[in-house]
């Protein structure tokens, strides 16, 4: 029992410390990857216009429902002028960053990790190292880049449409002025709101792309899986612990905002 | 430390490589030759690859020495790291295309990453070098798109992009059926000569090696049990390659007589 738990606690430190190496080494490969831009527009277009659609849909329905619950809360109070208040602050502090990371990791993460994996295991990657090419710096430097710009974005455009949402629940079918949503909405964010909103999207969308790309990198690392199963075990994996990873980020980031 | 030949475009010595408990290459001593076209044969499990790789640098041998070009590489500096991959290519038995990549960007790669060369000049050179495998029609079909033997020639376009002086080809006729066999050792010889590079192969197919190749070495349990000529392998009387040639060759007949019954159903 002891022997398993030391083994466990050694192969999530080594794992850490693998993270680590891996993303210090993508990042530093920025600076001697060559034609660098053109692979990052076609990362940002990847990342950005495959999950607008999920961003649309999610943030629209989010706000909607914010609307919904939020009305009938304050209604017991007569403080239904405050849904504005409500839906904005619950949406730039928490649910914009999160749910978008969250959406991101599901469509452009898993995207990101099957195609390194299946990189590896037909052996591209291992091509590039033998022609000198960095093989972090040309596979996934541009989608570590690529997702400073999409998440904050993507995370903005949540934002909005959820509020949308929300003026679409409250005003139109549930009565509450139109005029007081939105001046609610205007004098319940602040400067720092909006700032902790895009830290976590910038800090949730490194940690996620950096943990799918690692997985997918090094998809052919299991003995048990190997081939399409690798392929797809790394997948999973890289969901899985980047939705964790953003969920346990976002405790961290707000503990010192709050 | 004694100075590695000249004469040889890359010599090991002493090369070991094991994976756990399992010792593949047992240490091997090989020099192969400046221009040559040089055929390591062995049966499957040899350690044929295990041997190419660990000459790329893609594998890390346990012990042994590898010299390119009479400098000791395998405790090498990174510049000479670096110059051996802009002089040596590797193509490799699944080709390692990039399936998002067209023909031209998959040729293009190695030059736009590597070289300062401007993007006219870069699609020059890699149209330059599809025209001469007479794939040029094809510049904008994805990997996907074309047969294998296009995909062989393909990938041989993207090693002689960069002008390399060595080409390393890990089983280039795996799962080909004769005709295909014999007509990828004809390209490789063809192109050996054409651009002057020395070609290291590795493969099972003895027949096609034989014509093709300058010299030929057998490996097999870890070890080089011959090094000669094509013309000393087909005489050699050493038991072990005996028996390697012979069940090539008997292997051959049988698929041979396999087809021909086939055909004749």
């Amino acid at each position: 029992m002891l022997h398993l738990i030391g083994t466990q606690s050694l192969q999530i430190i080594s794992g850490f410390g693998d993270f680590a190496v891996f993303t210090g080494r993508s990042l530093s490969s920025v600076a001697h990857s060559r034609r660098l831009g053109h692979r990052v527009i076609r990362a940002v277009y990847e990342q950005g216009t495959v999950c607008l659609p999920v961003i649309l849909i999610v943030g629209i329905f989010t706000g909607l429902v914010l609307g919904l619950q939020g009305y009938h809360v304050l209604s017991r109070f007569g403080s239904q002028g405050l849904l504005g208040a409500l839906v904005s602050l619950s949406l730039v502090r928490e649910m914009a960053p999160v749910l978008a990371a969250l959406m991101l990791v599901g469509q452009a993460g898993s995207a990101l990790a099957a195609e390194l994996g299946m990189q590896r295991s037909t052996e591209q990657i291992v091509a590039l190292e033998t022609m000198g090419v960095s093989s972090h710096g040309y596979l996934v430097s541009p989608r570590l880049i690529a997702s400073l710009l999409t998440f904050p974005a993507q995370t903005a455009l949540f934002v909005v449409v959820g509020l949308w949402g929300g003026a679409l629940s409250g005003s139109l079918l549930l009565g509450v002025d139109s005029g007081v949503y939105w001046s609610s909405v205007e004098h319940a964010v602040e400067f720092r709101d909006l700032r902790e909103c895009f830290m976590k999207a910038l800090i949730f969308g490194l940690l996620s792309m950096s943990i799918c790309a690692w997985q997918g990198f090094h998809a052919d690392r299991s003995r048990t899986a190997t081939g399409a199963r690798g392929v797809s075990a790394a997948t999973t994996r890289a969901v899985v612990y980047s939705s964790i990873i953003v969920l346990i980020a976002d405790y961290i980031i707000t503990s010192f905002f709050v | 430390m004694r100075v590695a030949d000249r004469e040889f475009i890359i010599q090991v010595e002493g090369l070991r490589k094991s994976f756990d408990t399992r010792c593949v290459l047992d240490g091997i001593d090989l020099g192969v030759p400046r221009g040559s076209l040089f055929t390591v044969l062995g049966p499957s499990g040899a350690g044929k690859s295990v041997f190419l790789k660990c000459l790329a640098n893609i594998l890390h041998p346990d012990a042994g020495r590898i010299s390119f070009d009479g400098r000791l590489l395998t405790a090498a500096d990174s510049a000479l790291r670096t110059e051996f991959r802009k002089r040596c290519s590797f193509l490799f038995q699944s080709n390692a295309l990039f399936d998002s990549l067209t023909a031209l960007e998959n040729v293009a790669l190695p030059l736009e990453q590597t070289t300062n060369l401007g993007l006219r000049e870069i699609r020059e050179r890699s149209m330059e070098a599809l025209r001469q495998l007479e794939m040029d029609d094809f510049h904008e079909r994805y990997p996907g798109q074309l047969s294998g033997g296009m995909q062989k020639r393909l990938a041989l376009a993207r090693a002689i992009v960069t002008q390399p002086e060595l080409v390393l080809f890990d089983e280039p006729t795996a799962g080909l059926d004769p005709i295909r066999r014999n007509a990828v050792f004809t390209m490789i010889a063809k192109y050996q000569r054409q651009f002057h590079f020395t070609a290291l192969v590795v493969t099972h197919d003895v027949p096609e090696a034989l014509v093709a190749s300058d010299r030929v070495a057998l490996l097999n349990q870890g070890k080089i049990c011959f090094e000669g000529t094509p013309a000393e392998f087909s005489a050699s009387v050493q038991p072990v390659v005996c028996g390697f040639r012979d069940s090539a060759e008997a292997l051959s007949n049988s698929i041979d007589a396999i087809r021909q019954t086939n055909f004749t159903m």
